[in-house]
């Protein structure tokens, strides 16, 4: 894709934001800033993405007690992680790594230096998932099932949970691909902020629940 | 776009009827849908309420022609008493969730945030018509559940395993129980997208000088119950994931080994239990993590709406504007630490019950705050009797009686005999039903011109009003005597071999003069039925400002077009609470009037 087009595209809409730009930009009516001003609160869009993960959080956080009150009873038998659960923590590590560097190329102009990364992205974010399902089906080799035994049923609950939102945030990730491709994203500016903000969530959580499932 | 939107005001409201008033993403429609289902809601819940009465009331009577319409529920006219179960079940979760989670914090939450912070819309319009077109479902899917399968759900609105988790336990705990638990994932997903809006629009989105302390109450109350609404309800999620689990995929959560149903053991195949190791409290606690802050979200807003009617209608400042917010903000937080108060019998240590029966001592100091503050505001001035002012003082009154008893209640060692009694019953519709309605009844009246452009119809306001009053205390208050004689909530009622107790017989006199006021209770409801209809489509057209008060949203038309003003947005200069100020021209200085006089003028 010729950059030139891009740039003429991003010259016609400067105030008008093409979508991944927080939309408060244009809300207040004559230009008025918010009254949050500037940081998040002056950022609408990035709070609200913020705030939901708040309430994603404190569903994990739920079910966290319930695995801790689960875990205190008799018939507790621990489970070993199938190995390729480290295969795929790398997977998505990198995905996020590939994200940060796809965010630095399109920040700074390279489109396809930035298409190429937010490929990666996408790869490894699928990659994690045949991943999970991967481990899943490992599980069920060794005859661990869904109700085998508490461990079990709180790994595949927990993976589960944790892979749909994953799979929501591929959908959003297509979302955003299909529009960097047909260029509606301003490149220079930070549109992919709030599909990172998400992703890197779900990297985080996701370590989280591996501390908690097989380290703890 | 979002705020592409906002630019447009009027010039971009949608024309064809399907987008304007079905699809819409305009806050105030959106809040009047709101507002509407969950009134229809009411009705169907309130009448679950009268059948519930009916029962306790006349055990011995036969109902042949309530036997032909529910077939279902009843035999040769006598209800059964697994319908029993289903009803109260329904009944009280309708009400708290579908009708006054709903109501006043869906409806007008979305009718008024932006209304009173200055803004054209909410933060993300099409987000908050999904909110609406995620919580119809979850509507329907709830009252569908009375006629699949052997009907609706009967563990009670707690939904307490193992009643909740084995299908067959009760002819409620098949597809009942299962789409009382999808119904709800809806309504919680709705919430959710609700509570993010709210949150959002109320922190983010405000006019020139609308400082946090220059919101009006019900602003406050509606941003901490975003806040409860977004921290408690995943626990619920969480908590009917595992149920799911638990029933559908045999998985033992909240499951122990042991069960028998219909005295057959489960067991599998091979001699080993079905379910093993699981815990039911496990749920309690999930549940009442929710459980707790969730009788917040529904008293928070009436205790808002109660502050800006009480000002505006007793033409004063609201006293003790600070501590107000400071009260509302401690009982959102302490409401995260009392949840063992409903679990004083669950065997939990009794150090640990202490330690809740002090977290929930602690609530009644900022309740009282609240309850002085409106006795001060109340203090000296002359009303303006006009029907919301009305309601505002039931709130002030139900949550005092309601209060009291709650400080029984939060006593483990007076709540373990107390458990599972109509004083429980009494305690609850009193405080939390009772006030949260009537906030609703309020800021109906109050707000009616900001919604449908109208004005109610006073006498017909005044008169459901008293018959309401009068009926809510005479159907409530006797419930916590025959609670003290040892009535069980939740009983399919004396009189048939079935459900005979003696020691009950005694206290039947008084069952009737509860459902008798129950029923007059129920009917007196038409009056507003009839009045609200009546008004929104013919009652008398209103001013920009009926009621001569201060706040923002007065300074709209009635009712506010897309974009809520036809011009810039105005700036605020004050507090929403500038009543009888000296040297005002006027008896109240909108909060747009840029003078340098009243309370909170200037800086702040
Ligand atoms: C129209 C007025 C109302 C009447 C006459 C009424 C009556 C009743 C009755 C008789 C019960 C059953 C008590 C038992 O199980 O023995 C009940 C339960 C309940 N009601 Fe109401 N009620 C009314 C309004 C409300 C409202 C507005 C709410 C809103 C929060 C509410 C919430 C509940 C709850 C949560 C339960 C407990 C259900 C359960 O045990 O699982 N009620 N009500
Ligand atoms: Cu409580």
């Amino acid at each position: 894709m010729p950059a030139e087009a891009l740039e003429d595209r991003a010259k016609e809409t400067p105030t008008h934001s093409g979508g991944g730009r927080p939309e408060s930009r244009c809300g207040a009516p004559g230009g008025d800033p918010g009254p949050g001003g500037t940081g998040i609160l002056g950022d609408p869009a990035l709070f609200g993405v913020c705030a939901f993960l708040g309430t994603v959080t404190m569903l994990f956080v739920g079910m966290t007690s319930a695995y801790m009150v689960r875990r205190a009873s008799a018939d507790w038998r621990p489970l070993a992680p199938p190995a390729i659960l480290w295969l795929n923590t790398g997977a998505l590590l990198a995905s996020s790594a590939a994200l940060e560097v796809a965010r630095r190329r399109f920040r700074g102009w390279d489109l396809p230096a930035a298409r190429t990364w937010v490929a990666v992205t996408g790869l490894l974010g699928a990659l994690f998932v045949a991943g999970q399902y991967g481990a899943w089906r490992a599980l069920a080799a060794q005859g661990i099932f869904l109700a085998s035994n508490p461990h079990s049923s709180f790994f595949y609950v927990l993976t589960g949970l944790h892979g749909l939102h994953l799979l929501g945030g591929l959908a959003w990730f297509a979302a955003v691909a299909s529009r960097l491709r047909r260029m509606t994203l301003t490149p220079g500016e930070d549109g992919l902020r709030l599909f990172a903000v998400y992703w890197h969530f779900l990297a985080g959580l996701w370590v989280y629940l591996l501390l908690v499932l097989f380290v703890l | 776009m979002a705020h592409a939107e906002a630019h447009a005001a009027e010039a971009h409201a949608p024309q064809a009827f399907i987008w304007k008033y079905v699809f819409s993403k305009d806050h105030k429609v959106i809040g009047v849908q709101y507002y509407v289902t969950a009134m229809l809601m009411a009705l169907i819940a309130g009448l679950l309420a009268m059948l519930i009465r009916l029962q306790v009331g006349f055990p011995e009577a036969t109902w042949p022609t309530l036997g032909k319409l529910l077939p279902r529920g009843f035999s040769d006219g006598i209800m059964s008493p697994e319908f029993y179960a289903m009803l109260f079940t329904m009944h009280g979760t309708i009400m708290v969730f579908f009708v006054l989670s709903t109501a006043p914090v869906s409806g007008f939450g979305n009718v008024l945030i932006p209304l009173q912070v200055g803004w054209r819309d909410m933060a993300f319009p099409f987000l908050n018509a999904l909110s609406y077109w995620t919580f119809l479902p979850g509507c329907i899917i709830i009252l569908a559940s009375f006629f699949v399968g052997a009907g609706a759900a009967a563990g009670g609105w707690t939904s307490y395993p193992p009643l909740s988790a084995l299908q067959g336990a009760v002819p409620g705990s098949g597809t009942g129980q299962t789409l009382w638990i999808v119904g709800m994932v809806f309504f919680i997903a709705s919430f959710t997208m609700g509570g993010l809006n709210f949150l959002t629009t109320i922190l983010n989105l405000r006019t020139k000088g609308m400082s946090l302390t220059r919101l009006p109450l019900t602003m406050w109350a509606m941003l901490l119950v975003a806040v409860l609404g977004l921290l408690s309800f995943p626990s619920l999620v969480a908590g009917c994931i595992l149920l799911l689990f638990d029933r559908h995929f045999g998985t033992s959560f909240y499951l122990p080994s042991g069960l028998i149903l219909t005295n057959v053991p489960l067991l599998n195949p091979d001699g080993t239990p079905l379910h093993a190791g699981g815990s039911p409290l496990l749920w309690q606690h999930l549940f009442w993590f929710l459980g707790h802050p969730e009788v917040y979200i529904l008293m928070l807003p009436a205790l808002g709406f109660t502050s800006d009617i009480l000002s505006t209608f007793c033409r004063k400042p609201i006293f003790g504007y600070k501590s107000m917010v400071g009260a509302m903000v401690s009982i959102g937080a302490l409401s995260f630490l009392v949840w063992g108060h409903h679990m004083f019998v669950s065997g939990m240590n009794p150090y640990l019950g202490m330690a809740f029966a002090v977290f929930t001592m602690l609530i009644a100091v900022p309740s009282a705050v609240k309850v002085f503050n409106w006795l001060a505001t109340l203090w000296g001035s002359r009303i303006q009797y006009r029907t919301p002012v009305f309601w505002a003082l039931g709130v002030v009154s139900l949550f005092i009686s309601g209060g009291l008893s709650g400080i029984w209640l939060g006593q483990s060692a007076v709540d373990i005999p107390l458990h599972d009694t109509y004083f429980v019953v009494a305690h609850f519709h009193l405080i939390m039903a009772g006030a949260a309605l009537f906030g609703v009844f309020g800021a109906t009246a109050y707000w009616f011109p900001k919604m449908f452009g109208r004005m109610m119809n006073e006498t017909l306001g005044k008169a459901h009003f008293w018959f309401t009053f009068v009926a809510y205390y005479c159907t409530f208050f006797p419930m916590h005597y025959i609670g003290i004689a040892g009535h069980m909530r939740r009983i399919y009622a004396s009189g048939r071999p079935i459900g005979y107790y003696e020691f009950l017989e005694p206290l039947q006199e008084i069952n009737v003069f509860i459902t008798r006021s129950a029923l007059v209770l129920g009917a007196s409801q038409l009056l507003f039925f009839v009045n609200f209809f009546w008004s929104a489509f013919k009652g008398p057209k209103a001013s920009e400002n009926p009621w001569n008060a201060a706040g923002l949203e007065w300074t709209t038309p009635s009712p506010p077009g897309h974009g809520n003003w036809p011009g810039e947005i105005p700036e605020v200069h004050r507090w929403p609470y500038d009543y009888s100020v000296p040297d005002a021209p006027k008896d109240f200085v909108p909060q747009t009037d840029p003078a340098p006089i009243g309370a909170r003028a200037g800086g702040h």
